[in-house]
């Protein structure tokens, strides 16, 4: 199935990535502001889903990475992600057919968009994390054994760096970063490159039309004074852990990455209970009066709760009233090879044991039901 | 409004003219003549106005404009303008481009300044008739070089040219600071009318004293200074009124409920000022960055509908025909004001009116309308701890004297010119924003530049030096970077140096 992307259709795109950021990947929003630019140019941004890729597709994920102070400063030329990507291409002897999101929440849920637009190639209706994450060998493309290598990152003015050869994900995450400070803090990346059936080995499906489906959720229920919470929910799954106001933000650097602690004091139902969420810049751990109700890979987002509007850790601040939602992590997310790499011991907490929140991801619900709807078709 | 140091000598209230400073004009000699003070004896002039958000607001005398960003390669996916309302964008785009130049994070330049393309868009400049522009610049809070050397460029070849500078304006966040200088840029030929209107109308006063604007936190800035940024004054309303309730109470930390026909404008006073706000905040549409203050505003005040038999007070209100629609002035819609008359909140009106509404009404209405309040203050608050509140504003008879979570609520007197008395108290400030790396340098010198750099800003702006305070330091991490970048943002402010013209 293959939809093409209109203005209103990406409007809700990029508030459900900021949602599924979990607090962190970045603002979607001048990836947006790109993208509507290319559309108006007359460009095209098409979405397949995954079973429509062909076994030997040439798959390629693509993106920026980097800071994103640096990216609401700094903007982005537009498409350093295609030079890299073209830089790849040469190395592999062969074109992409396909770009895939390596991460829908935030604003790296765009920049494939911008690259499909103007490379005018089909974009996967799916990605590798279902939400974001820090770090890149924390997608499923890596935890599910697709080589990181060949990768290429490049920068504003076209420089590019290609990792023919590196040992694992976690190498190209160092040397990335390291690569990426040097090209001014943030940098367009491509890789990896897969086929199309290992695509569909390790690709978290559906997540671009989860994305979609939240947005155009919250949009609807504001338009109709209903609960725009509420209506994220019914899209994504999972329930409110808490609703608060925010009383103490605390944030200290480490390694790199901004870590820190959200605290929240109860409000309505709420009142005279804590909420505790510690972030490493998207939100990993909720405890409520010290005991564990949310883990990392769960999603743990913070919205406004008149309005749903993401609250990002950057943004976060005193006095904020939100509604903290618990949304169970794609099922991909949920295995052991998963958690080893996404789970609280791989952030820093050891002691924290991962109990699943109950519910089914949105992205899998929406997979079920096509392959359900695919087989009443079929007999 | 007349102050002599902390006493009120006299005050008047006249209605805003077309042209302003006729308003103006009318206003001050009505207080000169109360309070029997000679123009000569005057030591300082304040003002503030709406008039140049309410140009933005309604698209009117707005100057056509080129907006030159210094960035390429960078920042092409985002020209400037982009997400304007179309026909704000029309009505004031003249020439957009993006030229090479700006810097780094880390302090490299991104591009050297190109001198012939400059040299290309100051003709273009010319060719279109465009008297003001923009200058925006990569990293330019941090390191504004590029665009002081274009400024200096363009002044040079067109000696008439009004140019905005981003730094001055707003912060990290190149697209809302751009947006913020550009709407800056379309109302510089309105300011520089409007402010020699109302200095020459002084001066036929025989008012020789310096003249100062109000901006948007609270601090002052000169006339000359207010020609060249009008859009510093943007949301000096609120943060006036919110400054004058703290001197009135002289409360320094405190909830401010300002409280109006049809809405409740609330804000938090930090150490004297108001919190600001750290989210964008949207002018006329346009998205932008630069220090607003942190207002909550709910549909409640004097003239809010009274409905669903009390359950549902506001935010559809009779506005400003209050006077005429209430029930205590003879009309028949039941307004929160006759709630609180019937109540015995407030003597207004005629009472009798509404001495036969049912008991059970009133009752759930004053709930409703303390509920809606309560939640309003708290929203503010920073802490679980009560909170003093001080209310002002017309509508502030619907504040009942406790309200849960306020330690206090304190009505103080000329309350109704709480707006007035926080322009004329105003001190100046001085701002520093940037992005500094941790790895030559410990926190605490990064720190102790920034803060001597603030200090620097506000003698510039009039300070007395003596005077200065820090009042505010924050501290971001930059994510995803392992180069230990944090975000400074150090904020003085000091009293006017006295004497200064």
């Amino acid at each position: 199935m293959t939809r093409e992307l209109d203005e209103a259709t990406l409007e809700a795109l990029a508030i459900g990535a900021g949602i599924l950021g979990t607090g962190g990947g970045g603002n979607p929003y001048y990836g947006k502001l790109y993208v509507r630019r290319l559309l108006r140019e007359g460009r095209r941004v098409r979405i397949v889903a995954p079973e429509d890729v062909p076994d030997e597709a040439l798959v390629v994920s693509v993106g920026g990475m980097g800071a994103p102070t640096i990216g609401i400063e700094r903007i982005h030329r537009g498409d350093e992600p295609l030079v890299a990507l073209r830089a790849l291409e040469r190395h592999l002897g062969r074109p992409a057919t396909h770009l895939v999101p390596g991460e829908i929440g935030g604003a790296n849920a765009l920049r494939p968009l911008a690259v499909a637009a103007l490379a005018d190639l089909p974009v996967v209706d799916g990605d590798g994390m279902g939400r974001a994450f820090p770090e890149l060998q924390m997608d499923t493309f890596a935890i599910y054994g697709v080589p990181a290598t060949p990768a290429a990152l490049a920068d504003i003015y076209h420089n590019v760096v290609l990792f023919p050869a590196l040992r694992d994900a976690v190498t190209l995450e160092r040397y990335a970063r390291a690569v990426t400070v040097q090209m001014g803090g943030a940098a367009g990346f491509a890789f990896p490159a897969m086929s199309g059936a290992e695509l569909r080995r390790v690709v978290i499906p559906y997540t671009v039309t989860l994305a979609v489906e939240l947005g155009a959720a919250i949009l609807d229920a504001r338009r109709r004074h209903a609960d725009p919470v509420a209506a994220a929910l019914a899209v994504t799954g999972g329930s409110v852990l808490f609703r608060g106001k925010i009383v103490d933000v605390e944030r200290r650097l480490a390694a790199g990455f901004a870590r820190g602690v959200v605290r929240l004091e109860g409000i309505g139902e709420d009142r005279g209970s804590e909420l505790r969420i510690d972030f490493q810049n998207e939100n990993l751990i909720a405890r409520r009066d010290r005991e564990v109700v949310a883990v990392v890979p769960d999603l743990i987002c913070l919205v406004d709760q008149e309005t749903a509007e993401p609250v990002t850790t950057e943004v976060v601040r005193y006095g904020l009233r939100v509604a903290v939602l618990g949304i169970p992590a794609p099922a991909m997310l949920r295995t052991p090879e998963a958690l080893a790499v996404v789970g609280p011991a791989a952030f820093g907490y050891p002691d924290v044991e991962y109990r699943p929140l109950p519910g089914i991801y949105g992205g899998d619900r929406i997979a079920a039901q096509r392959a359900a709807s695919s087989e009443r078709n079929r007999s | 409004m007349l102050l002599d140091r902390a006493e009120l000598l006299a005050w008047a209230k006249h209605p805003t003219t077309p042209d302003v400073s006729s308003g103006i004009v009318g206003a001050v000699r009505a207080v000169l003549a109360r309070a029997r003070v000679a123009p000569a004896d005057v030591g300082a002039v304040m003002l503030g106005t709406t008039h140049f958000t309410n140009a933005v607001v309604q698209r009117r005398e707005l100057a056509r404009i080129g907006v030159l960003r210094l960035a390429l390669p960078a920042t092409t996916s985002i020209p400037p303008l982009e997400d304007w309302p179309d026909e704000l964008r029309e009505a004031v785009a003249g020439y957009l481009e993006i030229l090479p130049g700006g810097h780094q994070f880390d302090g490299r330049e991104i591009s050297p300044l190109d001198r012939e393309a400059l040299a290309r868009a100051a003709n273009r400049i010319v060719q279109e008739g465009i008297e003001t522009v923009a200058v925006s610049a990569v990293f330019s809070p941090a390191i504004p070089d590029h665009e002081e050397t274009v400024t200096r460029f363009l002044a040079e070849r067109m000696p008439g040219l009004r140019i905005t500078r981003s730094h001055e304006i707003g912060r990290i966040g190149l697209l809302e600071r751009e947006n913020a200088a550009a709407l800056n840029a379309c109302l510089v030929p309105l300011a520089e009318r409007t402010v020699r209107a109302i200095e020459s109308a002084l001066a036929e006063l025989g008012l020789e004293a310096p003249l100062y604007l109000t901006q948007n936190d609270g601090t002052l800035m000169t006339a000359e200074f207010a020609a060249r940024y009008p859009v510093l004054t943007f949301s000096s309303g609120p943060t006036n009124s919110m400054r004058g309730a703290a001197f009135l109470s002289g409360l320094r930390d405190a909830i401010v409920l300002d409280v109006g026909g049809t809405t409740t404008d609330a804000g938090a006073l930090v150490h004297g000022f108001p919190r600001e706000a750290s989210f964008a905040v949207s002018v006329g549409g346009v998205r932008t960055n630069f220090r607003m203050p942190d207002v909550v505003s709910i549909g409640l005040g004097g003239g809010s509908l009274v409905r669903a038999d009390g359950a549902a007070v506001g935010p559809e209100s009779v506005g400003y025909r209050l006077t005429e629609e209430a029930f205590v002035f003879g009309g028949s819609t039941l307004t929160a004001t006759d709630i609180a008359v019937a109540a015995g909140r407030a003597r207004l009106g005629d009472p009798r009116r509404v001495a036969s509404l049912p008991r059970e009404l009133v009752r759930r209405a004053l709930a409703t309308i303390d509920r809606r309040l309560s939640e309003l203050v708290d929203s503010l608050k920073t802490t679980a701890a009560a909170v003093p509140v001080v209310v002002v504003g017309g509508g502030h008879i619907l504040v009942p004297d406790q309200l849960e979570g306020a330690s206090e609520v304190i009505r103080p007197p000329s309350a109704a010119v709480a707006n007035a008395i926080g322009a004329a108290i105003a001190q100046v400030s001085g701002e520093i924003d940037r992005i500094v790396s941790l790895e030559a340098q410990t926190r605490e010198s990064a720190l102790a530049a920034a803060e001597a750099d603030a200090r620097r800003a506000a003698v510039a702006a009039g300070a007395h030096p003596a005077s200065i305070e820090i009042v505010e330091i924050e501290e971001i991490p930059l994510a995803y970077l392992p180069s230990n970048a944090v975000r400074l943002r150090v904020k003085a402010v000091g009293n006017l140096r006295e004497g200064r013209a």
